[in-house]
């Protein structure tokens, strides 16, 4: 694969001196009285990057990318998203920053009751945009994951691979600032994993930042781009 | 990101121009054919029924009570005692014509000794010779337009027939038809509130279990960048249609059913009972005034499911 990633260490097309799209600094992280499962966890992730974040199951990488999407927040340290501080947010702020996000879930999270149009199209049609506005622009990607033959088609009725690709294609219709993905290839075969994969470095090419959360090493290996390494509750950094 | 920059490699067709038909684009992003949907539409749509019946029954009431009063309150009577030693039908005549130079009496009638013994036949029975009973004769007077001063006739009989005449103008009789009319009326006033009430209370349960049962549609609207306003806008809506259906269904029955009261009354009234049926019933019809409330109280049901469902998910968010 030709992915030319910068290799997120800040240094980007605009030469490194935007402001990170996502910065932690000392997170911490525990569920109600509970153990820390994430520790002095401190990083950043540039406008136009690539990185991957891995490590053994169990080890935070859920917790981390919902620390990101705002859906917890830190038990103690410094969240930033988009240059703004997480700590008591407003709801509207809120918003506004998840819309600047495509983030694909590791179940997918589609509607069941919709078609694969309508959960394509979701993150518009919340935007408030009248459907005949974006029509052109959800079958055209659509088309282009492959599921062009299957828009009318209810979720539960999809395949696991088509699910995912579903799922990718609701993160990226918005043209996202960064995308967040959780094992967005564990469904599918090493294949279509590669080309979901070369997706991702395609819409990194055009300026959005990816993270994406696996252990799938094969994967990782396609792409020359930073590791974020979970393990013991702390993150190390490679590449 | 530029525009469209996301899809440079894609193929650039014409892809709106060939979509299916039959693809569905803006399905209600929170489901609404559900059982638990089906039951709260049932729940409004019987609550419903219940408050227009009561409604309608209250306006039944109301315009037969006005009926009543309207031609009760046209006349007044006037009641001439024997005495020993009188003439009763000089005294009649007297008081009859006390009554006809009163200003705003439209017409008098005196009932003859025959007339006011046959009205006795219910209680005594005919075939009675009751020429040694004193008898009260009656003197109806009915009343024109305008208020003619029933004060100063009552002063004039007891000045010319102290002891004999007297006037009785129904007042008693009004007020209490008056207040019975009224406390039904009130009674279905505090009921419809009370099933609006209890309607509201239904929906906030609804409402709070929908959100739990669609807490992923909720998350996901959440995470794909829907506000707090536009999620409660999808609830409000789901609900309002739910409201509107059950609502719908329970104004209807209960016009049917008032409808087809009408039918029966009038069936009964061709029977040997109809004349006590329409006394009491009036027409069993309830105007336009009756079924606008009916409608009114559908309309109503599904306002306040609508704007309940949204009070509801707003604090559920919050």
């Amino acid at each position: 694969m030709d992915a030319r990633t910068d290799r997120g260490t800040g240094s980007s097309l605009l030469g490194g001196m935007d402001e990170p799209v996502v910065r932690f600094e000392n997170v911490g992280m525990r569920y109600g009285v509970g153990p820390e499962v994430l520790s002095d966890i401190s990083f950043t992730i540039a406008p136009h990057s690539f990185q991957f974040l891995t490590g053994p199951s169990g080890a935070g990488k859920t917790t981390l990318l919902r620390l990101i999407l705002l859906s917890v927040r830190p038990s103690r340290g410094l969240v930033s998203v988009f240059g703004e501080e997480v700590s008591g947010i407003s709801s509207e702020a809120l918003t506004s920053l998840r819309r600047r996000m495509g983030v694909v879930f590791q179940d997918f999270r589609l509607l069941d009751h919709l078609t694969t149009y309508e959960n394509v199209a979701l993150p518009l049609r919340v935007q408030g945009r009248a459907e005949t506005s974006y029509r052109a622009e959800v079958v055209e990607l659509l088309r282009w994951v492959g599921l062009g033959e299957r828009m009318h088609v209810l979720p539960p009725l999809l395949s696991g691979g088509e699910k995912q690709r579903a799922a990718i294609a609701r993160a990226l219709i918005a043209r996202p600032e960064l995308l967040l993905a959780d094992e967005p290839t564990g469904n599918v075969d090493p294949q279509l994993g590669r080309r979901l994969l070369r997706l991702f470095v395609e819409l990194n090419r055009l300026g959005t930042s990816v993270l994406i959360a696996t252990h799938d090493f094969a994967l990782m290996d396609l792409v020359d781009a930073r590791r974020f390494i979970l393990g013991n509750n702390r993150l190390r950094i490679e590449g | 990101m530029s525009e469209g920059a996301t899809l440079e490699r894609a193929p650039r067709a014409t892809p709106a121009a060939d979509l299916p038909p039959t693809l569905r684009r803006n399905a209600p992003l929170v489901p609404t054919d559900t059982s638990a949907g089906r039951a709260l539409a049932a729940v409004i749509a019987i609550l419903t029924f219940l408050a227009a019946l009561c409604a309608g029954g209250a306006e039944i009431v109301a315009s037969s009570a006005a009926q009543w009063q309207g031609s009760v309150a046209q006349e007044v009577t006037i009641q001439v005692r024997p005495g020993p030693g009188r003439d009763t039908d000089a005294d009649v005549a007297t008081a009859a014509a006390l009554a006809a130079a009163t200003p705003g009496v439209a017409a008098t009638r005196p009932f003859s000794k025959g007339e006011s013994e046959r009205l006795l036949e219910p209680w005594l029975g005919s075939g009675l010779d009751l020429g040694d009973l004193p008898v009260p004769r009656l003197i109806t007077v009915r009343l024109g337009s305008g208020t003619p001063d029933l004060g100063s006739l009552r002063q004039r009989l007891a000045e010319a027939l102290p002891g004999v005449a007297s006037l009785d103008d129904h007042a008693l009789w009004l007020s209490r038809l008056s207040t019975m009319a009224n406390t039904v009326v009130g009674v279905g006033i505090a009921v419809v509130a009370l099933v609006l009430l209890a309607t509201g209370l239904a929906v906030t349960f609804a409402t709070r279990g929908a959100m739990a049962g669609n807490r992923e549609v909720v998350e996901v609207l959440h995470f794909v960048g829907a506000d707090a306003d536009f999620i409660a806008r999808e609830f409000q809506r789901r609900f309002f249609r739910l409201g509107l259906r059950g609502g719908g269904i329970g104004a209807a029955a209960a016009l049917g059913v008032i409808g087809l009261g009408g039918a029966l009354a009038r069936l009964w009234r061709a029977g040997p009972a109809g004349d006590e049926i329409e006394a009491l019933f009036g027409g069993f019809a309830i105007g336009w005034r009756g079924y606008a409330s009916v409608v009114l109280i559908g309309v109503i049901a599904s306002v306040v499911t609508a704007v309940v469902s949204r009070l509801t998910v707003r604090r559920f968010l919050d």
